[in-house]
């Protein structure tokens, strides 16, 4: 690793007042992905400034009823508490289909939808990549693409956001809360991660400066009909080739909600609220959830080694909505399908 | 004094842990993990540094009773915690009943993951969301065993889980 200094601010305000300051400085939490990176050299910052010491570990329901995640509360604190468990069942299936259980008790909420991308380009410093060194090329385009994006890519980054958590976050209408120089403010969480365009090294909209401070998550009324689905090369520890936040509410047997937020797929979790709108009042079966799947995948396009997400992306929405509407528990620690 | 990427002076930090049950005040760089400083610093060299990059789970300790990868951790960052390592884990003479489990069991070969695994499998009783053997499966993911010990290993850990059962009235 690359030698840099430390910092521990005492506040939200200082710690954005040294992360203005100093160019060269980045935040450090969990750490499970900075230090990573920093050991590939990937990233060097000058300072890190720690801020495990900021009072932000609530995890929490409002009296509006909505869940309130502090970003330094861990993943596995948020995963296994009982209200995340009780009233957002498909945000702790998706945390607990991430990573692993020693990373889970050390990654921040905060980190987690902060987390960069695993694309190998952007890892490897020998080879091209806009994201780490803007203006490079892209080396996954025409290269190994196996993990890559078939939807929102440009011809400057074909990457995927990596974070389960965040698939579910953008299912659920979350809200993520910033800190910085020009005080507080909270993003929609669809507007939070955005797409590569020509300026991939923004992996989202944040300024310099601003900290997440925690993120809400309205109360919502899918009940048990609401399923996470994770596909990859093996069966835990792995990152997805496609995943599927899925989640509805059923009138008389049609759909009377529908959310579906997809990972795997695009630089950040793909979810379409005008494609969701026009499948309301549908019948709840596989011919629509096949729709929906055809719809919401409209204009995908594969690079070689990942066309195979063409097919099995679409399907696997339907197993997912298949899942959500017969209310199938979701335990990521059964391998088995139901 | 060493100097950052972008040329100023660094100073050490003074950082207080409790490492196996012993008060420790030390000085360590920033970029000094929690693994290397136990192995390097420390001379406990039970933990150990398989992938270096928290994707194998070798360097698995307990930080305030919690499993974490040891080689993602800047020791910086833990000052006043208590640390617990493979070292730590026997009474004196008597192993932990973990470390019992993984010798009657058969639980390993060559041996270099048996403290991370055995660390790891400490975390995971404690936590208490693990009960039966594909819960077992499932959370002991971040441990991996080249040799293919894992039948064993689960076996060691569900032992283990029965004897807590048991325990409780």
């Amino acid at each position: 690793m690359m030698r840099f200094a430390y910092q521990k601010p005492e506040s939200v305000a200082q710690a954005a007042a040294v992360l203005e300051a100093d160019p060269a400085a980045q935040i450090i939490a969990g750490g499970t992905n900075l230090v990573d990176l920093m050991k590939y050299d990937v990233t060097r910052p000058g300072t890190i400034i720690d801020i495990t010491g900021l009072d932000l570990k609530t995890i929490a329901v409002d009296e509006t009823g909505a869940l309130q995640l502090g970003a330094l509360a861990t993943n596995a604190e948020t995963a296994y508490h009982p209200e995340v468990q009780a009233g957002w069942p498909l945000l702790a299936s998706a945390i607990l289909a991430g990573a692993s259980p020693q990373l889970r008790n050390a990654a921040t909420n905060g980190g987690n939808i902060l987390q960069r991308t695993r694309c190998y380009y952007f890892y490897d410093r020998a080879e091209p990549c806009n994201k780490r060194r803007p203006g490079s090329g892209c080396g996954a385009l025409e290269g190994v693409n196996r993990m890559h994006a078939i939807l929102g890519e440009s011809p400057d980054c074909i990457a995927v956001h990596p974070s389960d958590m965040a698939v579910a976050l953008a299912a659920l209408d979350a809200e993520v809360s910033v800190e910085g120089p020009s005080g507080k403010r909270r993003i929609a969480f669809a507007d939070f991660h955005r797409l590569p365009g020509d300026r991939p090294e923004a992996d989202n909209t944040m300024e310099r400066g601003e900290i997440v401070t925690g993120i809400s998550v309205p109360a919502n009324p899918f009940g048990p009909h609401q399923t996470y689905l994770k596909l990859r090369d093996r069966l835990s520890y792995a990152f997805a080739l496609v995943s599927v936040a899925a989640a509805m509410r059923i009138e008389e047997g049609s759909i009377a909600q529908l959310r579906v937020a997809l990972g795997g797929v695009a630089h950040k979790p793909w979810r379409r609220k005008e494609v969701e709108a026009q499948f309301v009042g549908r019948p709840a079966n596989r011919d629509t959830f096949t729709a929906f799947a055809a719809a919401l995948l409209e204009g995908a396009t594969g690079h070689g080694q990942n066309d195979f997400k063409l097919e099995l992306a679409p399907r696997a929405i339907v197993r997912a909505l298949e899942q959500a509407c017969a209310g199938t528990p979701q335990d990521q620690a059964c391998k088995v399908v139901l | 004094m060493e100097q950052s990427a972008t040329g100023s002076a660094i100073a050490q930090h003074a950082i207080a842990l409790t490492i196996n049950g012993q008060a420790r005040q030390l000085r360590v760089n920033p970029w000094t993990t929690l693994l290397d400083l136990l192995r390097e610093n420390l001379a406990l060299t039970g933990t150990k540094k398989g992938c270096d990059h928290g994707q194998c789970g070798a360097c698995t300790v307990l930080v305030d009773g919690k499993r974490i990868n040891s080689c993602l951790t800047l020791a910086v960052m833990k000052d006043g915690a208590e640390v617990t390592t493979i070292e730590g884990l026997a009474e004196g003479e008597a192993l932990h009943p973990m470390q019992e489990a993984f010798i009657e069991h058969d639980a390993f070969q060559c041996g270099y993951c048996t403290p991370g695994q055995i660390c790891s499998a400490v975390g995971l009783v404690n936590e208490g969301h693990a009960q039966a053997r594909h819960e077992i499966r499932e959370l002991m993911s971040g441990n991996i065993c080249r040799c293919g010990a894992y039948t064993n290993i689960v076996d060691a850990v569900e032992a283990v889980l029965g004897q807590n059962a048991g325990a409780t009235p």
